[in-house]
């Protein structure tokens, strides 16, 4: 019996090869799973059973103010969320936040991660500066950002404005969903250098040597050799990072509060409002589901990616 | 990968300079907003709120005082209990998990990995209302416990992910040594598994703990009196009369520090953690 158990190791690569597991007993095979059925248990009580919960509420007529009207419609709260202006708001500007601060993001994670991975003096120091922002407790810096950078009388960002003659700005209620792109694009920036900072430092020095010998300058080579391969890194960490960005919430709640009217209201916020302001628990949980369907289609596409990086290294 | 490389300065290249410059600006601009929040808290009300800014000044601990004369240690204390317990029953469930998807595998253990990977990418909104309704039917609105298995759930994929690919790092060898020497069972895993996984376990945890101490939805959404954790703490400063920069950025840095040290110690692992396992 005990054996069995050993051979463990061994025929964790060989089921990778194979398609077919190896036949087991049924003892044998609930045994193997019983490591494994703690975690799985809670994360399906904790995520899948409230899932499911969310799909009935959005078939419901709710509010928890009435607790009287409790009745079936079917897909009405789904009409009533698409044909509504605040909800269609909410779609556009979780959008535009979530393109604006990931291409940006990346555009600056690749080039901080090209430099990193050069040698210079103390490029492990500049590596932990670089990091922190992503850190930093995200309502801590919302905060932040709100009164010691966005402030338009002392606020450091019109400050650094000045020497370039750009006079008080008023961030927040001019330009808020630029502040907060910025704000995220700086709290991101981190997390995208990382991973393309990884996929650089996973190149073979041997292609890159080769290329050398063959004459190719560094921006062809980083063109043809080093972009093609850092393809997947990018793509999850864009994909990742979508998913991340779509469920902001820290800051739209702290710097904004969704305004000034509607202009910063993404959907994690709309919903929030909608379930703990107006308590319409019917509608809420229709704009939820419509969110989880617009996750899955990203989750896919990033499975898919996570399943190709997981592919090569077994 | 972090380790800092020396340059022999014989060979020197203009570029490196450049490439040296370049990568400092770049990381003075990104650290500057952490690096004057961490000064603000250290300022007089009248010091913080100046234009143009203040640079030199007399450091006061006026001002964390102040904090934690605000009743801030309740917040602390509950955010300690919500990361700590959620961070040891996470290892506690993603070992064996973990291991039950590597080295002795289930049929169809792949499924079981990208289930849980889903799960990681699921939007909190999208829980938060039957949470709330079934927290509220038996009596866990606003409790710590609550909390602390919602941080558990949150964090398993990541930790799933990171232990088994720290568990498919361990050297077969070893493995099967210990196997010719009989080792039972439960002694392998006592004896040779834990021992060697344990530097990923800890960076498993800390990893854990970042995410559980700066998570704000769950906690503004799940806590109100009794449960609130530090950043509920900070709502606080939303909207504040006069003059408060200098203690916000006090509560700030007290409320970031934790995790900042923790990301520091831990930044080798860290993009295993960020990346769900998927990059090394």
């Amino acid at each position: 019996m005990t054996t069995e158990t050993l051979d463990a190791a061994p025929s964790a690569t060989r089921t990778r090869r194979r398609p077919e597991p190896p036949r087991r007993t049924a003892a044998e095979r609930w045994r193997r799973r019983g490591p494994l059925l703690p975690a799985l248990a809670l994360t399906i009580l904790l995520t899948q059973v409230p899932l499911l919960g969310t799909v009935y509420y959005s078939l419901r007529a709710r509010n928890l103010l009435r607790p009287e009207t409790d009745e079936f419609v079917g897909l009405a709260n789904y009409g009533t969320v698409l044909g509504d202006e605040y909800f269609r708001t909410a779609v556009l500007n979780t959008l535009v936040l979530t393109a604006s601060t990931v291409v940006l993001a990346m555009a600056l994670g690749i080039a901080l991660a090209v430099l990193l991975d050069k040698k210079f003096l103390g490029r492990g120091v500049v590596r932990t500066l670089l990091i922190t922002p992503f850190l930093v407790m995200p309502a801590a810096a919302a905060l932040l950002w709100k009164h010691a950078m966005f402030n338009p009388l002392f606020g450091m960002l019109n400050w650094a404005l000045s020497v370039v003659g750009i006079g008080k700005v008023d961030w927040v209620s001019q330009f808020p969903m630029p502040a907060l792109v910025l704000m995220l694009t700086w709290q991101w920036t981190p997390f995208m250098m990382l991973i393309v900072l990884a996929g650089l430092q996973s190149q073979s020095t041997e292609i890159l040597e080769a290329a050398k010998v063959d004459g190719a300058g560094p921006w062809d080579t980083f063109r043809r050799i080093t972009l093609p391969h850092l393809r997947r890194f990018i793509e999850l960490a864009i994909l990742l990072g979508s998913i991340f960005i779509v469920q902001t919430f820290d800051p739209i709640f702290l710097i904004t509060q969704g305004g000034p009217g509607q202009a910063t209201t993404n959907l994690p916020f709309a919903i929030y409002q909608t379930t703990f302001r107006a308590f319409e628990v019917g509608e809420a949980a229709a704009a939820g589901v419509i969110v989880v369907i617009g996750t899955i289609v990203i989750a896919a596409f990033a499975l898919r990616v996570i399943s190709s990086l997981f592919q090569e290294e077994s | 990968m972090s380790t800092v490389i020396a340059p022999s300065w014989r060979r020197v290249r203009p570029g490196t300079v450049v490439t040296g410059a370049l990568a400092w600006a770049a990381a003075l601009v990104l650290f500057f907003p952490v690096l004057w929040m961490f000064v603000t808290g250290f300022k007089q009300e009248a010091q913080a709120s100046t234009d143009p800014p203040t640079w030199l000044f007399t450091p006061t601990l006026e001002q964390f005082q102040a904090i934690l004369g605000r009743n801030f240690t309740p917040y602390l204390l509950n955010s300690l209990m919500a990361t700590v317990g959620s961070t040891v029953l996470v290892i506690l469930l993603a070992t064996p998990a973990a291991y039950a998807l590597s080295l002795a595998p289930v049929a169809r253990w792949k499924d079981a990995l990208f289930f849980f990977i889903s799960t990681r990418m699921m939007p909190p909104v999208a829980i938060i209302l039957p949470l709330y309704i079934i927290a509220n039917n038996i009596g866990m609105l606003d409790n710590i416990t609550m909390l602390s298995l919602i941080y558990t759930v949150m964090n398993l994929p990541i930790a799933v992910w990171m232990i088994r690919s720290f568990l498919l790092e361990l050297p077969k060898e070893v493995l099967e040594a210990a196997r010719v020497d009989g080792a039972g069972f439960g002694t392998e895993i006592r004896r040779i598994i834990l021992p060697m996984i344990a530097p990923g376990l800890a960076a498993t945890a800390l990893i854990c703990f970042i995410f559980a101490w700066n998570e704000f939805f769950f906690a503004v959404s799940m806590t109100a009196t009794n449960a609130p954790t530090v950043p509920v703490f900070l709502t606080g400063f939303v909207t504040s009369e006069g003059l408060f920069l200098a203690r916000l950025s006090a509560a700030a840095t007290m409320a970031a520090l934790p995790v900042i040290l923790a990301g520091w110690v831990a930044q080798k692992w860290l993009v295993r953690g960020l990346s769900l396992g998927a990059v090394k």
